[in-house]
C-alpha cells in the first residue's frame, strides 16, 4: 500500500501540465473543435514527443513500460483541460486490445506505430441495440476461404471517424447475447465495405457510426482466439473505465476550482456570493466528492492489471459507480452555483459537465454497475 | 503507487485476526456481535489484553509504547478489531489525553498518568461542551480562579460521555474572562473525579442508554500542577487534541462489520415470500453502501499516509472529510440493519432487559437474539454527526482551511 508518485511520474506530470497550460486554454480548445477533424494533430505530435503515446507499452515495442497509474495521471490532466485527441481510443482501448490479445507479429507491427503517433485506433464494439450489454453483438464474421467477411454496424465508436485501424468485434458463433462466439478483428479503415459517419458528441469529442458490409479480411486480421474474445472485450472496457474515471476526476477538480473562483468574485447583494454559508457548504460537499472520486479512480487504475477477473470486474464496477455518482454531483452543482453563466456554451463549466456525462453513459452507468454489484450480494 | 496489500500486510492481518480470536473472551465478542454496547468491564478487560501485547497504544510515539505501524497496518488493525467484535479502546485515553500528555505534559504529569492511561487504570472522560457552548466551544464559561497553588473550579459540563465510569476528567476552563479573544482565556485541567464538589448526573439518550452525563463543579479545588501547558493556552491543547492524527475518526470498521453481518442475517429475514436477500432493492442498498465504504477506505488511507509524512503536528483539515463521510456511513449502515429487522426492532429492549434482570424474570426474549438491539445503534448514531464537531461545523472547517471562500 503506497500512494506516492515516483520521481519520473512527478516529472512527467509537470511536463504534461506545462504543455496543456500553454496550448490548451479554453479558447484554443474551441478552435480545435471547430477544425475539420475536431482535434489537433499538432497536439497529437506533442504527446508522441513527450512519450505519452507509448506510456503503457513495453520497451520491446518502443514504449516506456509504464502501467495504469501512469495512464491515470495523463487522463486526469487531460480531464482538467478537456483534451480532445484520440488518446483513449488509440492508446487505452485499441492499445489494450492489442497488448492483451495480439500475436508477437501484430504487436511488433502495431504498437511501435501507436508510440510514434502514426497509427490511430478505435474500439468498434458497441452496437445500437446493445445499450450496456457487452455480449449483445449482432455483427457477424463468416468464414471465407482462409479469411473472413464482416457484416453489421457499430455505434458511438469513440474517434471511429479518424482511426486508421478499427478493432472490430463480430460474432463467429452463437446467438445474439451469447458471451461465447465473439472474435476481434483488425480492420484497416480503408478496407472496402467500411463506411463511417463521423460526428461530434455532446461533450465535443468525436465518434462515429460504422457500417460493415461485405468487408473481406485475411486470416491474419484475427486479434486473439476465434470465438473467445469476450474476456479481452471486458478487459479493454475495464481499462477504458479506469482511464475515463481518472479523466472525470480531472474534469471534476477543474469544475470545482472554477466554481470556487466564481464564488469569490461574483458579487450580489453587495458582497461575494461565496460569503453565504449555504454556498460554502455546497462547495465543501463538492470537495468531498472530488476526493472520494479520486480514491475510486485510483482503485480502478490499480485493478486494471489484476489477474483475478472477477475481483477486477467487481472493483471496476465499484469505481464506475463511485466516480459516476460523485461526478454527477460535482458537475451538476458546479453549474448550479454558477447560475445562468453555467448554462452557456461559451463557458467551460458546462463542458466539464458534459464530459462527465459522457463518462456516465459509456460501458454502463452508475445504476447499471450498481445492479451488477447487487447481483453479487449473496 | 500500489493499493493492493503486500504479503507482509496480509500476514499482519492474519496475525491480528488470530490474536483477537484467541485472546478476546467470547462473552464479550458475543455481546458485541448482537449489537449490544460493551460494558465498562469489557472495555477495561480488552484494553488491558491489548496493552500487554503492546497494541493498545500503537499510535503513540515509539518511545511511549507506539508500534511504528504504517497507515495500512493501522487500518488493518482497526478493521480486524471491529470485524472481530472487539470493544474499541477508550478513545479518551488513547487518542486524546495520552497524546496530549506526550506532547504537552510535564515530566511529572507523564510519570503519573501515561502508563495508567495506556492500561486503563484510570478511565478518562472529556469535559468540553457546556449547556451554552456546543459548536461555539470557545464561549465556554466554567470558571477556574487561581488561589495560591490551586484553581477553584465552578461551572457545568454537558454531554460528558462515560463520566459515570471515569476516574479523571480533562476539562477546558476559563482562567481569564477578560481575554481579548475568548480562545485566549482558556486553560486545560486534569481533574480527579473524586474531588469534593463534583456531581455527575445521567442523561438518558434516545436509545435508552446511559452514555451521556452532566458534570457539575461546585468550588472544586484543582492543584495548579494538574494544568497541562501554559495558563490561558488551553485552546492550543484542545486544537491539537481535536486535530491529532485520528485514523479512527471515520469508524469505518463498524460500518464494514455491519455490512458483513448483514449478509449473514439477510437470508434469515423474510421479504415478499422469499428471503430479504432475494429482494433486488435491498441487495442494491447493500451494494451502494459497500461502494461508499470502499471509497472511504481509500480516502482514509490517503489522508493518513499524508498525515504521517508531515510532522508539523498541525491538524489535517481532511480529517473533517473522514468525519463527515464516516459518520454518515455509520448512520446509514445502522439504519439498514434496523430496517432489515423490521417490527422486531421496535420493542424497547434496553429498558426491557433492565427490568428483566432487576426482577430476576425468566421471560423469554422478544424475537431472535439479533433482533433485540437492532434499533439502538441507529438511534445512537444520530449523535455521530453531532458529537466531535457537527457535520456543519466540519464543513466550516473545510471551508476555512481548504476552500477559503
Amino acid at each position: 500500500m503506497d500512494f506516492d508518485l515516483t520521481e519520473d511520474q512527478r516529472l512527467l506530470n509537470d511536463s504534461i501540465a506545462r504543455l496543456l497550460a500553454d496550448r490548451y486554454a479554453f479558447d484554443a480548445r474551441r478552435g480545435y473543435i471547430k477544425s475539420a477533424q475536431g482535434w489537433s494533430q499538432e497536439m497529437w505530435d506533442k504527446y508522441a514527443e513527450l512519450g505519452l503515446l507509448g506510456l503503457p507499452f513495453s520497451e520491446d515495442y518502443g514504449g516506456f513500460g509504464g502501467n495504469a497509474v501512469d495512464v491515470m495521471m495523463v487522463m486526469e490532466a487531460f480531464g482538467k483541460n478537456l483534451v480532445l485527441e484520440p488518446y483513449l481510443a488509440t492508446v487505452v482501448l485499441g492499445g489494450t486490445a492489442i497488448r492483451l490479445a495480439g500475436t508477437e507479429a501484430q504487436k511488433g507491427d502495431l504498437l511501435p506505430r501507436i508510440v510514434d503517433g502514426s497509427l490511430k485506433l478505435a474500439f468498434a464494439h458497441s452496437e445500437q441495440q446493445a445499450r450496456y450489454d457487452l455480449s449483445d453483438v449482432m455483427t457477424t464474421a463468416t468464414k471465407d476461404g482462409a479469411g473472413w467477411v464482416l457484416e453489421g454496424a457499430k455505434s458511438v465508436v469513440f474517434h471511429g471517424d479518424c482511426a486508421d485501424t478499427l478493432v472490430v468485434s463480430a460474432r463467429t458463433a452463437g446467438d445474439r447475447m451469447d458471451p461465447a462466439g465473439l472474435t476481434l478483428f483488425l480492420v484497416p479503415a480503408t478496407t472496402p465495405g467500411v463506411a463511417r459517419r463521423g460526428y461530434a458528441m455532446r461533450d465535443g469529442t468525436r465518434a462515429a457510426e460504422i457500417s460493415l458490409s461485405g468487408v473481406k479480411l485475411g486470416a491474419d486480421a484475427v486479434l486473439g482466439t476465434v470465438g473467445k474474445a469476450m474476456g479481452t472485450i471486458e478487459h479493454v472496457t475495464q481499462a477504458g473505465i479506469a482511464a475515463m474515471a481518472a479523466e472525470a476526476v480531472g474534469a471534476c477538480e477543474a469544475a470545482h476550482d472554477m466554481t470556487l473562483e466564481y464564488l469569490r468574485t461574483r458579487v450580489q447583494f453587495g458582497r461575494p456570493i461565496g460569503q453565504n454559508q449555504v454556498l460554502q457548504h455546497k462547495a465543501a460537499d463538492m470537495l468531498i466528492e472530488v476526493e472520494q472520486a479520486r480514491s475510486m479512480a485510483m482503485l480502478a487504475a490499480m485493478m486494471v492489471d489484476e489477474s483475478d477477473a472477477a475481483e477486477r470486474a467487481r472493483n471496476i464496477s465499484m469505481a464506475k459507480v463511485g466516480v459516476g455518482q460523485s461526478g454527477r454531483f460535482v458537475t451538476q452543482t458546479a453549474v448550479q452555483l454558477h447560475g445562468g453563466i453555467g448554462m452557456t456554451e461559451e463557458y467551460a463549466v458546462g463542458h466539464y459537465f458534459r464530459r462527465v456525462m459522457a463518462f456516465e453513459h459509456v460501458w454502463g452507468d452508475s445504476a447499471y454497475h450498481l445492479g451488477l454489484l447487487a447481483d453479487q450480494v449473496a | 503507487m500500489e493499493l493492493r496489500f503486500t504479503e507482509e500486510e496480509t500476514a499482519f492481518r492474519q496475525e491480528v485476526r488470530d490474536f483477537i480470536r484467541t485472546s478476546l473472551p467470547s462473552h464479550i465478542s458475543e455481546r458485541l456481535r448482537l449489537g449490544y454496547p460493551p460494558t465498562k468491564q469489557d472495555v477495561v478487560t480488552w484494553q488491558r489484553i491489548l496493552n500487554r501485547k503492546g497494541w493498545a497504544t500503537y499510535k503513540w510515539p515509539k518511545e511511549y509504547g507506539g508500534c511504528d505501524w504504517s497507515p495500512a497496518q493501522r487500518m488493518i488493525f482497526q478493521d480486524e478489531n471491529l470485524l472481530g467484535h472487539a470493544p474499541e479502546v477508550n478513545s479518551f485515553n488513547i487518542t486524546m489525553i495520552g497524546p496530549v500528555l506526550i506532547q504537552f505534559g510535564t515530566p511529572a504529569q507523564k510519570e503519573r498518568f501515561i502508563a495508567r492511561c495506556a492500561n486503563l487504570d484510570d478511565w478518562w472522560c472529556q469535559g468540553f461542551s457546556e449547556p451554552g457552548s456546543g459548536s461555539d466551544l470557545a464561549s465556554l464559561k466554567t470558571a477556574a480562579v487561581r488561589n495560591g497553588d490551586e484553581y477553584v473550579v465552578n461551572g457545568q459540563k454537558i454531554w460528558t460521555s462515560t463520566a459515570h465510569h471515569a476516574d479523571w476528567i480533562f476539562a477546558l476552563v476559563r482562567t481569564n474572562p477578560q481575554a481579548r479573544k475568548p480562545q485566549e482565556g482558556i486553560s486545560f485541567l486534569l481533574i480527579d473525579m473524586k474531588t469534593p464538589g463534583i456531581t455527575v448526573r445521567p442523561i438518558i439518550s434516545i436509545d435508552g442508554s446511559h452514555h451521556f452525563n452532566e458534570v457539575f463543579f461546585d468550588n472544586v479545588r484543582v492543584p495548579v500542577s494538574q494544568r497541562v501547558y501554559e495558563e490561558n493556552k488551553g485552546w492550543d491543547v484542545a486544537k491539537f487534541l481535536l486535530g491529532n492524527e485520528r485514523t479512527g475518526i471515520a469508524r469505518l470498521g463498524k460500518s464494514l462489520a455491519r455490512l458483513h453481518d448483514m449478509r449473514e442475517l439477510a437470508p434469515q429475514l423474510r421479504a415478499h415470500g422469499g428471503s430479504l436477500l432475494d429482494d433486488p432493492g435491498f441487495r442494491e442498498r447493500i451494494a451502494a453502501l459497500e461502494v461508499r465504504a470502499k471509497a472511504l477506505e481509500i480516502t482514509q488511507l490517503r489522508v493518513v499516509s499524508k498525515m504521517m509524512q508531515k510532522s508539523d503536528g498541525k491538524p489535517d483539515p481532511f480529517s473533517s472529510l473522514l468525519k463527515i463521510k464516516g459518520s454518515e456511513l455509520n448512520q446509514d449502515t445502522s439504519e439498514m440493519v434496523m430496517d432489515a429487522v423490521g417490527p422486531l426492532a421496535m420493542p424497547d429492549w434496553a429498558r426491557e432487559l433492565d427490568k428483566l434482570s432487576s426482577e430476576g424474570s425468566n421471560d423469554p426474549r422478544i424475537g431472535p437474539d439479533w433482533a433485540g438491539y437492532a434499533a439502538a445503534p441507529y438511534l445512537m448514531h444520530r449523535a455521530s454527526t453531532i458529537a466531535g464537531g457537527t457535520t456543519e461545523i466540519q464543513k466550516n472547517i473545510l471551508n476555512k482551511a481548504v476552500l477559503r471562500l
